[in-house]
């Protein structure tokens, strides 16, 4: 029974390569869960919370480098909710006020849940997660780091350090469908940018699938009818569009849904989040 | 008749009056003890090791392991029941702890008592139990002529209500199939509570429960112990809705405790609450309404079946609530209704707030509509003309002798003025935070529903309760064993006291088993019980004052208001000033009207009394997604009188939130018996977002002729028919039929 | 704290009181350390899952569920409890709009209101109903349909609004 307060990264590292089969504690609101309800028996922690680099952002270059214990509070009110406002969106939508006090984009990713809201977003938006041990750093792409359900392609010795997310001067949107109308895991869940200087539109899917997972086909084929001057959308394609976003899902059967009402939502959830990135133009 | 919207008297205290809880500093305080945050010196911490199979034969249970954990205290089974292992509200049928099969996911097998709460978590997990894995019977309407899953078959009530000519046929017919889903209680606070071995052999038992008495005669017939070894008291309840009555961890509490000869603790975490008590009936019910072309009801058929769980509990009674009532609160010339409760290895169902009138409500009501849209008549005007009225007879052929409100009712909700239209702001559209719905996506509509429900224990139960009023030098205290789960009972023993005796100051003595029975609080029934018990406590000081008074002064003074006044009016003192120097302790029973038992055709006198409510939702709905956001409900409901108008108003909405939530939100999943969501993640409770500003359009104040004060009770009528309210708001925006609550997403995008 | 001394006991500062705690157990959560070892009863335990909010503390000035902190992990930290928010007799202008509005039946979600509530109010002072149902949708209540604990904000905040000179007529 050993508990670590960690106040640097190095310190972080060291404590992984002495014993890799200690855990890694950041807001807790998953691992406690856990914990509580017996799924979890913990015998060694390392709580990263308190380092100092983890709990900053910062710029770097024409991203920003969230560092991994940055909570979602912080991406909701503080200056992030405007340089990546689709987090933003995300982070509102997760848990209640006092989970988002103290919950982590470190945690989220980790955690790895199909239902992790900040997930489609980031992935969406092509951020890097960069993995520090004491090997060194090496970055990852989200469907890199997430492989599956609650399965991820870190090794014992590594921790989250920090995600690296592109600013896009385009819009974005996240859009999430649970029964309730706050504090609920989410049945479906979308991310949408668009970034007008590449004329590139993103979309990527949440609790809809096991591992991150892009629509690409449907971005492919809006692509081709998207006028990024006007932000126009051909009003003609949307029904194609929406059966093809649905189609990227492969979600599941259970006591929160039906796997048939998650395709349909996510098809409905990407023509709205086109619709109010792209106004909808009648070729006749 | 009075409508009343909601005007504070002028008067100070007493009845009437938005009185203060007495209990309410202490609560907001955080000082007020829970059951759960009992402690004792030395005291051990209980566990309950729980099947994990619906239908098992046990086969094996090894506890070595278990008992070799250092901190472990005591390992029981059923082999360690000190009397009969057998317990149960209506009728004994329950093992304390399975002995041989297993009937639902979540039966308790053995209890562990050890020093820390994690040590007898791990010994609960380290008991070995061999079991025979069978396959589980989950389906109501097969368990009827089922195989039977326990000694006293599957149909646990089987009940006909042949009222009129049943061969009438109406003009126009509508049928319908509906199904509501099984609810939970989900009271904040979960089952705790500890007991102490006392040193006369006996158990002192703490314990939040809605029935001391109750348990403590079910404790004693499982201990094997006198009565009167058994002393219950109740602990701090937080919330209980109905899930309370059944016994749950007493008697493993007193085993525990009398084993070790410790006190023995125990708190059941939210996925073991799911587990460790009773829970709304889930319902299969058919509906075939005849109406005249005037639009005049001619007949109702319908046949209900509520699946009961693995054991009875209150499913006789609740069955009986479901048929008497399932024609709602109007007058049908005939009707033919039948209904079984039945076993199935589902998890047990019991008693829950609204207590089997919601499930047929549900249908009822939309049956109404359908009616209604049939006949091209509005919902409501169809509704009046069919409206119940006191001196109708109920399709039990019981005629209303009191007060029956049910046109003034609709009429003052049919009045209310609607809200404004959608809002402006996404967050306050359906889907909330998650952004999904734009304005064009939302469709508004209204709805309506009204119920009809009776108050206090019917079909002959002795109904009573008992309370007793001790004047000390002019301080008062009352006792009784009521129990407080929230509903203010409290409050109003103070404003009894000040209405008779005139006097602020109330002790209020703990409530236990020293006293007699006050039965349940359940049942819409403690204000009218408890409190008219209290009231004649406090009448009764008053008489002994007088006669003592008479005696001494040679003056026989009569009671007006709290003071008492000379026959010639010469003189006048108050009650309170009375009082002074003198003592008294009266003790008094209180019943209410007897009933008697329905008989084989389901007629008979079997209700005391009838309250009645109409609710009127309306809702913004996302179609395409399925997704709601009730905007507003607003009600009346028939009151008899207001005790306190403040109270009254937290009953409504309390109970409001709690059908929009059946409506809505929240159900039980089971598969294969084993539910799929017992903790808050899943099991979705309404959040202050989902739920809407309550408007009260009107209570009317009729007093019930025979209610102490007049009062009927107010608890229940806000959860039944708010409900269909929500679901014909629904129905009125998609155009869909929506049978079935909860309603998930997937019915309305998909249905 | 260095890793010298993981496995011992760790000191827990609760409302202004230093508190050495032997640890039985690594998971035990800070909610269970303040209720059974600490005999601070008036933090809830209703869900420990953090769906409930009964058991809302402040750390360092943060809103947070208890149940969620390892117990641990919040040494060097500035918990505040609701037994802190008020002495002896006298009640805040919360507690006292929760009496008078009736937002209490139960209580059993009282405290961790009343935490989400005060903090709440020191960020937005004079909210709207959404704002203020959106602030305590992580605190489930059962019994009140959450009708007068919405007033109850509304009281205090309309209180405030007139103790700095604001108008009380806007509304």
């Amino acid at each position: 029974m050993e508990f670590h307060i960690a106040l640097s990264t190095e310190e972080v590292c060291s404590l992984l390569a002495e014993d890799p089969t200690r855990e890694i504690l950041a807001g807790g609101t998953d691992f406690m869960v856990e914990v509580n309800f017996r799924q979890k028996d913990p015998s060694a922690v390392i709580a990263i919370d308190r380092v100092p680099e983890l709990k900053q952002w910062r710029h770097d270059g024409d991203a920003v480098s969230i560092g991994s214990c940055v909570t979602y509070r912080e991406i909701e009110r503080g200056p992030l909710s405007t340089i990546v406002p689709a987090l933003a969106q995300s982070a509102r939508t997760i848990g209640s006020p006092q989970i988002r006090n103290v919950a982590t984009i470190g945690g989220n990713l980790g955690t790895a849940s199909p239902a992790g809201d900040m997930i489609p977003v980031l992935l969406a938006l092509d951020a890097k997660v960069t993995i520090r041990s004491i090997n060194g750093s090496r970055d990852v792409s989200i469907d890199g780091l997430i492989t599956g359900v609650k399965e991820t392609s870190l090794d014992d010795n590594e921790f989250i350090e920090a995600i690296k997310v592109p600013i896009l001067k385009g819009p974005q949107e996240f859009l999430k469908v649970g029964p309730r109308n706050a504090m609920v895991i989410s049945i479906a869940s979308l991310a949408m940018v668009t970034d007008p200087e590449q004329a590139t539109i993103a979309i990527a899917l949440g609790s809809v699938t096991a591992a991150p997972s892009r629509a690409r086909e449907a971005e492919e084929y809006i692509e081709g009818f998207l006028d990024w001057d006007a932000m126009t959308v051909s009003s003609s394609v949307l029904p194609n569009f929406r059966r093809l976003v649905g189609e990227a899902s492969s979600p599941i059967n259970d006591h929160r849904s039906s796997a048939a009402y998650r395709t349909h939502a996510v098809g409905v959830l990407g023509q709205r989040a086109l619709l109010r990135i792209f106004e909808s133009r009648d070729d006749g | 008749m009075t409508v009343v919207n909601e005007t504070v008297g002028i008067r100070q205290s007493g009845i009437g009056v938005s009185a203060i809880r007495p209990d309410a500093k202490e609560k907001v305080k955080g000082d007020f003890i829970f059951s759960s945050d009992l402690s004792s010196e030395g005291m051990l911490w209980g566990q309950t090791l729980r099947s994990p199979h619906a239908s098992a034969k046990i086969l094996s249970i090894d506890i070595s392991d278990a008992l070799s954990i250092s901190g472990v205290h005591a390992v029981l089974t059923a082999d360690d029941v000190p009397g009969e292992n057998i317990f149960g509200l209506e009728r004994a049928d329950q093992p304390v702890l399975a002995d041989d099969f297993i009937r639902y996911a979540g039966e308790p097998v053995a209890i562990v008592a050890a020093d820390h709460p994690e040590v007898a978590r791990k010994a609960a997990d380290a008991i070995r139990v061999e079991y025979e894995i069978l396959s589980p019977l989950v389906d109501s309407y097969v368990a009827i002529t089922a195989e039977a899953i326990h000694p006293e078959g599957n149909v646990i009530r089987h009940l006909n209500i042949l009222h009129g000519d049943t061969e009438a046929v109406g003009d126009v017919v509508v049928e319908g199939e509906y199904e509501v889903g099984m609810q939970d209680q989900a009271f904040m606070g979960t089952e705790s509570g500890m007991a102490i071995p006392s040193p006369d052999g006996g158990i002192d038992l703490q314990i939040s429960t809605q029935w001391l008495h109750s348990d403590q005669e079910q404790v004693a017939t499982a201990l094997n112990m006198p009565m009167e070894m058994v002393r219950v008291t109740l602990a701090g309840v937080g919330g209980a809705f109905g899930g309370r009555e059944d016994v749950s961890m007493h008697v493993h509490l007193c085993m525990l405790a009398l084993h070790t000869g410790k006190p023995v603790k125990m708190i059941y975490d939210r996925n073991e609450s799911f587990l460790g008590h009773v829970h709304r009936h889930p319902a299969r019910i058919w509906y075939r309404h005849h109406a005249s072309s005037e639009g005049r009801l001619i007949k109702v058929e319908a046949k209900v079946i509520l699946d009961g769980g693995a054991y009875a509990s209150t499913t006789s009674a609740v069955l009986a609530n479901a048929c008497c009532f399932s024609i709602g609160p109007y007058s049908v010339p005939n009707a033919s209704v039948e209904g079984w409760g039945v076993r199935t290895n589902n998890p047990p169902c019991g008693a829950m707030r609204g207590f089997g009138n919601v499930q047929t409500c549900f249908g009822v009501e939309a049956q109404m509509d359908k009616l209604a849209n049939e006949l091209n008549l509005d919902p409501v005007e169809f509704r009046l003309a069919n409206a119940l009225k006191s001196g109708d007879t109920i399709i039990t052929g019981q005629k209303i002798t009191g007060t029956a409100p049910v046109r003034e009712v609709l009429m003052s909700l049919a009045n209310h003025p609607l809200p404004e239209p959608p809002s402006d702001n996404i967050l306050e559209r359906p889907g909330g935070t998650g952004r999904t719905t734009d304005g064009s996506h939302v469709k508004r509509g209204v709805g309506f529903a009204a119920s009809i429900k009776n108050l206090m224990f019917s079909e002959g139960f002795d109904d009573f309760s008992e309370a007793r009023c001790i004047v000390n030098d002019g301080f008062i205290a009352i006792q009784t064993a009521c129990v407080e789960v929230g509903q203010g009972f409290v409050t109003l023993v103070h404003q009894i006291v000040q209405e008779i005796l005139g006097i602020e100051k109330v002790d209020i003595l703990p409530a236990d088993t020293s006293i007699g029975s006050a039965g349940s609080t359940s049942a819409s029934r403690q204000s009218w019980m408890s409190g008219g018990a209290v009231m004649k406590a406090c009448e009764a000081v008053v008489d002994s004052l007088i006669s003592d008074l008479s005696n001494e002064e040679g003056i026989t003074f009569e009671r007006i208001g709290t003071v008492l006044v000379a026959p010639d009016g010469s003189t006048s003192i108050p009650v309170a000033d009375a009082l002074q120097g003198r003592n008294y302790d009266e003790t008094v029973v209180h019943r209410h009207a007897p009933t008697v038992p329905l008989d084989k055709n389901g007629q008979g006198d079997a209700h005391v009394s009838f309250a009645f409510a109409a609710h009127r939702a309306v809702v913004d709905v996302d179609e395409e997604l399925g997704l709601v956001r009730v905007v507003e409900i607003a009600t009346s409901q028939d009151v008899g009188r207001v005790l306190n108008p403040i109270q009254a108003r937290g009953q409504i909405e309390g109970g409001i939130t709690q059908g929009l939530g059946l409506a809505i939100l929240e159900e039980i999943v089971l598969v294969d018996g084993k539910i799929q969501n017992a903790n808050f993640t899943d099991y979705l409770l309404p959040t202050a977002l989902d739920t809407p500003t309550i408007e009260i359009a009107a209570l009317i104040e009729e007093p019930e002729p025979n209610a102490p004060f007049g009062a009927k009770g107010i608890g229940e009528p806000p959860v039944i028919s708010s409900t269909p309210a929500v679901v014909a708001a629904i129905r009125d925006a998609t155009g869909l039929d929506l049978n079935r609550v909860p309603i998930r997403p997937e019915d309305i995008a998909l249905g | 704290m260095d890793k010298d001394k993981p496995s011992s006991g760790y000191s827990l500062s609760v409302n202004d009181t230093s508190h050495e705690i032997s640890k039985s157990w690594l998971g035990e959560s800070l909610l269970y350390v303040l209720r059974e070892k600490l005999g601070l009863y008036g933090s809830k335990n209703a869900c420990e899952q953090g769906e409930c909010g009964s058991c809302s503390v402040l750390m360092d000035g943060v809103l947070v569920c208890s149940c969620l902190v390892l117990a641990a992990n919040a040494t060097g930290r500035d918990i505040k409890t609701i037994e802190s928010i008020s002495d002896d007799d006298s009640l805040t202008d919360v507690q006292k709009a929760f009496v008078d509005a009736g937002a209490i039946q139960c209580g059993f979600c009282t405290p961790g209101l009343l935490i989400t509530i005060h903090d709440f109010l020191e960020t937005n002072p004079e909210p709207n109903v959404l704002e203020i149902r959106e602030a305590i949708s992580g605190n489930l209540c059962r019994c009140t349909g959450y009708g007068r604990i919405v007033e109850a904000v509304q009281i205090v905040s309309k209180q405030k609004s007139v103790g700095k000179g604001g108008s009380d007529d806007s509304s």
